[in-house]
């Protein structure tokens, strides 16, 4: 019962706690880029849940079997950094051939997640908290579970700010941090729960 | 033309009009993840400074041997080569300052900026204006991160560069995640004023 109990612990820390987004400041990029409508944050949220989740499993196997025993950790970022972008294309690949709906659904967004840095530091982090196999796999999910819960709650609240009238210089980007940061401070309750 | 431009303007581009934080919006999670306070942000961006220079500088050298449906994976290993290296040299020399920055040194590898400046200038430029491109944009993140991490400490901790102007405490939420999108946010909204004021 112990272990469920550490579990849940990493599951609501990561999402709300220490969410990836608003507090890690992680994945700003298509968080800011792609939350334009829901549909396409959801969209988003369920690639990189697919993404993260892949990439941290088998980074995490290749840190243990690959780099330790040979011994050169030093070349952890330019292993990580390429496996990711490999694994990046054998997913659009493989999901085009066994899956074309849910490749249709998540085409667009695969490319881009290459360069979201969520994904590499995860599973950097994961690494760096030496966690378990399993606890690293529950982490990557939550993780981007966090992801998708502030990407799909910030592209609700940027449909109402469309809507409203601001001074030419708040338009926009500007708008839109402010709007993240009153979201930030609200995760910031969740601080002290765990 | 990009071409016609003097090393001078090539280098001033970056600082201002094409300020990589402030006006192109690239690199926003490092720059909002270490910016707590003047040094840390300097720190950063020095170190994104050294990898941008380096990189611009190799790719625009091997530009012409690398074919090209393999250049971008070929870029990639390039900058996380000079990202290894200035992590390990950071580690080594400047330990405090690398457990402050301790994650997003790694992640200067998947920063759009050094990604970006390659595909976009080193890989069709010579050799000089490749690394003055690199130097203006290195040098223009810098400015940005310190001026950031400047107004952070100094309103949530009133001190800057670690010297502390008064006795009290600051606002505190400003050296708290909240605090880092609400201080962007009026920095880019100035630049926008700004830019709206040059064209009326």
């Amino acid at each position: 019962m112990e272990s469920m109990e550490s579990y849940l612990v990493i599951v609501v820390s990561a999402i709300f706690i220490n969410n990836i987004v608003l507090s890690r400041f992680l994945g700003i990029c298509p968080f800011l880029g792609v939350s334009r409508s829901i549909t396409t944050a959801v969209g988003m949220g369920g690639a990189v849940l697919f993404v993260m989740t892949v990439a941290t499993l088998v980074t995490f196997l290749l840190h243990h079997f690959l780099l330790i025993p040979l011994g050169i950790t030093y070349l952890q970022t330019v292993a990580y950094i390429l496996i990711i972008a490999f694994l990046v294309q054998v997913v659009e690949i493989v999901l085009k051939k066994v899956s074309p709906d849910l490749y249709q659904a998540l085409g667009v967004f695969l490319p881009l997640i290459t360069t979201n840095c969520a994904i590499l530091g995860v599973a950097i982090l994961v690494i760096q908290q030496d966690f378990t196999l399993m606890e690293s796999v529950v982490f990557a999910i939550s993780n981007a579970l966090g992801f998708t819960l502030a990407i799909v709650l910030f592209s609700s609240l940027r449909g109402q700010l469309e809507r409203s009238e601001l001074p030419p210089a708040m338009k926009g980007v500007p708008a839109a941090l402010i709007i993240a940061g009153i979201l930030s401070m609200a995760f910031m309750g969740f601080a002290g729960l765990v | 033309m990009k071409e016609e431009l003097t090393h001078k303007q090539n280098f001033l581009k970056g600082i201002i009009r094409e300020n990589p934080v402030f006006v192109l919006l690239l690199g926003l999670c490092p720059t909002l993840g270490v910016t707590t306070s003047a040094i840390n942000g300097m720190g950063m961006g020095l170190a994104t400074l050294f990898v941008l220079m380096m990189s611009n500088l190799v790719i625009s050298l091997v530009r012409n041997v690398i074919p090209q449906k393999v250049r971008i994976p070929s870029f990639i290993v390039i900058i996380a080569s000079f990202v290894t290296v200035v992590d390990l040299v950071m580690a080594g020399y400047l330990p405090a300052l690398h457990e402050q920055l301790g994650l997003f040194i790694p992640l200067i590898v998947v920063n759009c900026i050094v990604l970006g400046r390659a595909e976009a200038f080193a890989s069709r430029h010579s050799l000089l204006s490749s690394m003055i491109d690199g130097l203006g944009m290195g040098v223009g993140f810098t400015f940005a991160l310190t001026l950031l991490g400047s107004i952070r400490e100094l309103l949530g901790n009133l001190s800057i560069f670690g010297i502390k102007l008064a006795d009290n405490d600051g606002m505190i939420l400003f050296i708290l995640a909240p605090g880092a999108f609400i201080v962007l946010a009026f920095i880019i909204a100035v630049f926008e004023w700004r830019k709206n004021s040059h064209v009326n």
